[in-house]
């Protein structure tokens, strides 16, 4: 599986606004394979945080009904350029990745 | 309020760090928090219910939906869901006429905007509806989402 991150997090006025694209097949479970008539078995994130310097300032659950690599977008408080944002997730088969990015 | 979810998010934390660290838990188990039963739930009643605890949705008009009124590709629709409503704890977004009508939770902290947006899947023509958790209190809009299939705008 590739882990490729698309991560951005921009200060624009006291909010930083955070974009992030993950790598990740979404897969739900009820997709079938037309050529051995078996279904491809469910990968998905279950569980998505976002720390700034530490500090958690999200934490999402996700079902497979979240498309496939995941976008998110979402805006915070408190953050100065330079600080540290990361993003972590893990999925239903035990697998987890995360990435950190600079406030710009 | 504050306090109350902070010493469980601490004390939870806390307690599954002790385990992982003792080696009791496998990550399978770990992530037993992921609440199954929500995501499995068929209709939005009990999914919100099994989430959330209580499915009585007060209807909010503070609550905006960006959501294409068509979407020709029905595996990823463009959400975003913002509301004025204070004190934000979290934010579910659930597609009513999937199977499984809940794609995700997102539980924000205090300097964290009641801004989220995402993309999801939606099966069919069907609305999409946000649901706020603002001062204990369960907040929901929806907005309908057509799906065509084909491409073919109509």
């Amino acid at each position: 599986m590739a882990n490729k991150w698309k991560v951005r997090a921009q200060l624009k006025g006291g909010t930083t606004t955070l974009k992030a694209l993950i790598t990740h097949p979404m897969e739900t479970g009820m997709r079938k394979n037309k050529k051995t008539g078996k279904k491809f078995p469910a990968h998905f994130i279950q569980s998505l945080t976002v720390e700034h310097n530490g500090k958690s300032v999200l934490n999402a659950d996700m079902g497979p009904a979240i498309s496939a690599n995941p976008y998110l977008s979402i805006k915070f408080k408190g953050a100065a350029a330079g600080d540290s944002v990361k993003i972590s997730w893990s999925d239903n088969k035990g697998g987890s990745d995360s990435h950190t990015v600079k406030v710009r | 309020m504050k306090r109350r979810t902070l010493l469980k998010g601490s004390l939870s934390a806390g307690l599954a760090g002790v385990a992982a660290a003792a080696g009791l838990l496998t990550p399978q188990m770990v992530m037993a928090a992921w609440p199954k039963a929500a995501f499995e739930a068929k209709g939005v009643d009990n999914a919100v219910s099994s989430l959330l605890g209580s499915s009585s949705l007060t209807a909010s008009g503070d609550i905006s939906i960006k959501a294409p009124p068509i979407a020709e590709n029905g595996a990823v629709v463009n959400i975003a869901v913002s509301t004025k409503l204070k004190n934000v704890s979290s934010i579910s977004i659930l597609v009513e006429k999937n199977a499984q009508p809940l794609t995700s939770s997102f539980n924000l902290a205090s300097v964290t905007e009641p801004f989220v947006k995402t993309r999801v899947k939606v099966a069919k023509t069907s609305s999409v509806i946000a649901v706020v958790k603002s001062g204990g209190k369960l907040y929901s809009a929806g907005r309908e989402v057509k799906v065509t299939i084909g491409g073919c705008g109509g």
